[in-house]
């Protein structure tokens, strides 16, 4: 079994910000093989296209998954009213996540916003081997720092306005520092212009990176072709159509033509 | 358990489902979920002569009770067609019907007498692609175009071809007697109907495409309309779909005259929808005590 689909209770609901929920949901099969970058298509009650959201915590011994979501329109507000006990109509896990590298002594994980839940998972791979980079337009939005920290991680948290952590601007000046230093490798999340500026510093800075990508989806599955990206193959240049849904929604930093 | 079976054009469908092209891609995906030789057959995602790319994303939009698409026809070509997806297709004991499409009348053409020279049991012809050579109007909006392009194709092919109307014309029987006159075994109906969103706070279209197909329960009325009276002006078989997501309403389309269902956006909100739907029809028939799907087709009452 690659995914399935099925309905599963909501074992806690946590308000993190402003529109931001964390659930908690049971389900045994999915928490057993879900891995980090991967995520959930669910089925907003009411409507007739499911939303994907990433998974933020994979507890394969409790049978418990993770996610982390921001009201968007009616289908994420939807979601937000539903409560313990209710039930979950979900495909899951779907996609191409994230690569472990076990070797790895040193990674960054790169968050934006709502990028930030998807890092979880990796921070509770890596551990203390990971700096997890957090940016926030301002002090309401910040989650998640004490999570990653315990973890292990040790957190730079970064807002535009400076109204909360240790840096006032983009993530992209503690990346640069850390990439400076040395780091194996970097995986980030978050709005597609965050990306963009840190696939760019990767690059420039020879060093490995992989990224998240978001699209609209209809079929989550790879079947209708849907959620389009543009992706090169960077060994022969070919330029192809992937799909966020089925090749992604992790691609190498190289891979993305912007 | 009723006689779900169903006849058209000489194949023998075990019952009259059918995923529906462009949503189930070739069948892989929902193998997943259940065995594809619980399905009547499958409508494959649209082939070209070559391979496309499609259009660029944002090609999806949720709309009330349906949804836009913009995919704009990627896939591999034909020749990827029949040899990568199409071997493994039809082991899976079920009718395969390849959708396909072009962008002139001799494209529509190559691919077919490809696929004439395959096992593939149908080919469903999509006449709401754009004609390059005539201005870009999709050819199953004017009779004299769907005429030419069904003719070209039905020289192409001896294999039983249905051709997939557009409902976005004034008068779908004029075209489905033209495309009947032209050769076609069978018609399928309806194909999406042209929309468009507008973001009001970025002022952009929500498709990158700008216009793309609408789908899903929302058209379903629309369908049935274009089923009944389509059913009533030719006299090859019709093959109903458009909004589709119970058995009930896949009974309905029957009534109004479709000999087979396609299911589609239904399937991205259940992806057990095409079964479920088998089930549902089962249960209504024996609930009725109606002993074989056949025996709705064409039954409405009208007033
Ligand atoms: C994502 C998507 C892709 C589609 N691709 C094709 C296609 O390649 N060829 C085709 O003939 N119809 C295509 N269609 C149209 C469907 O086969 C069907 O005619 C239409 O969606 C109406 O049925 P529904 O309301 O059950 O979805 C596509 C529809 C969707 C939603």
């Amino acid at each position: 079994m690659k995914y399935l689909q099925g309905k599963f209770p909501i074992l806690k609901k946590q308000a993190l910000a402003r529109d931001v929920y964390r659930f908690w949901i049971s389900c045994q099969e999915v928490a057993k093989i879900a891995q980090p970058g991967q995520f959930v298509h669910i089925l907003p009650p009411g409507f007739g296209l499911r939303r994907p959201i990433s998974i933020a915590g994979i507890d394969p011994e409790h049978g418990i998954l993770q996610i982390v979501f921001v009201i968007k329109h009616e289908g994420t507000r939807i979601l937000s009213e539903l409560r313990q006990g209710d039930e979950l109509d979900m495909i899951a896990p779907l996609g191409h996540g994230f690569t472990l590298l076990p070797e790895a002594s040193h990674v960054v994980l790169v968050g934006g916003g709502i990028g930030v839940p998807p890092m979880l998972p990796l921070a509770a791979y890596y551990g203390e081997k990971a700096t997890a980079v957090s940016g926030f337009r301002s002090f309401q939005q910040v989650i998640l720092q004490e999570d990653l920290e315990n973890y292990g991680a040790s957190t730079i948290c970064c807002t535009e306005d400076g109204s909360a952590g240790a840096i006032q601007g983009f993530v992209t000046t503690p990346l640069e520092q850390l990439l400076a230093e040395g780091v194996d490798a970097v995986f980030a999340c978050g709005s597609q212009p965050m990306l963009k500026a840190v696939a760019e510093l990767c690059i420039k800075n020879h060093t490995y990176c992989e990224i998240s990508m978001e699209e609209r989806m209809a079929c989550g599955i790879g079947a209708c072709l849907g959620c389009a990206c543009k992706i090169k193959n960077p060994d022969t240049e070919e330029i192809q159509f992937l799909h966020v849904c089925k090749n992604g929604p992790v691609f190498k930093a190289e891979e993305v033509i912007w | 358990m009723a006689d779900l079976s169903v006849n058209l054009c000489g194949i023998d469908f075990k019952n009259p489902i059918i995923p529906a092209s462009g949503v189930f891609g070739y069948g892989r995906e929902y193998e997943e979920f259940y065995d594809l030789s619980e399905l009547g057959g499958i409508a494959t995602k649209g082939t070209t002569a070559q391979k496309r790319t499609g259009n660029l994303s944002p090609r999806i939009a949720e709309t009330p009770f349906g949804m836009l698409n913009s995919v704009g026809l990627q896939n591999p070509g034909v020749d990827h067609f029949i040899a990568k997806e199409l071997p493994y297709l039809l082991t899976k004991n079920t009718v395969i019907l390849a959708n396909i499409a072009g962008s002139t009348q001799e494209e529509c053409a190559e691919v077919a007498e490809k696929l004439d020279a395959t096992q593939v049991h149908m080919i469903e012809l999509n006449i709401s692609c754009p004609n390059v050579k005539q201005g870009g109007a999709a050819f199953g909006t004017s009779c004299a175009m769907a005429e030419q392009v069904v003719s070209a194709v039905r020289k192409a092919t001896s294999k039983p071809l249905i051709v997939k109307l557009s409902p976005n014309v004034t008068s779908i029987t004029d075209i489905a007697k033209a495309v009947e006159s032209a050769g076609a075994d069978a018609v399928s109906l309806i194909n999406t109907l042209l929309g468009m969103r507008i973001d009001v706070h970025t002022r952009r279209p929500v498709l990158r495409n700008n216009m793309g197909g609408l789908s899903g329960a929302a058209i379903f009325p629309v369908a049935v309309r274009m089923v009944w009276q389509t059913a009533n002006a030719v006299k090859i078989p019709v093959i109903g779909m458009g909004g589709v997501t119970s058995g009930e309403d896949a009974i309905e389309l029957m009534m109004a005259g479709a000999s087979a269902v396609q299911v589609g956006m239904a399937v991205f909100t259940d992806p057990y929808a095409p079964v479920r739907i088998v089930r549902e029809i089962n249960q209504f028939l024996d609930a009725k005590q109606i002993p074989a799907v056949r025996d709705v087709i064409g039954t409405v009452q009208p007033w």
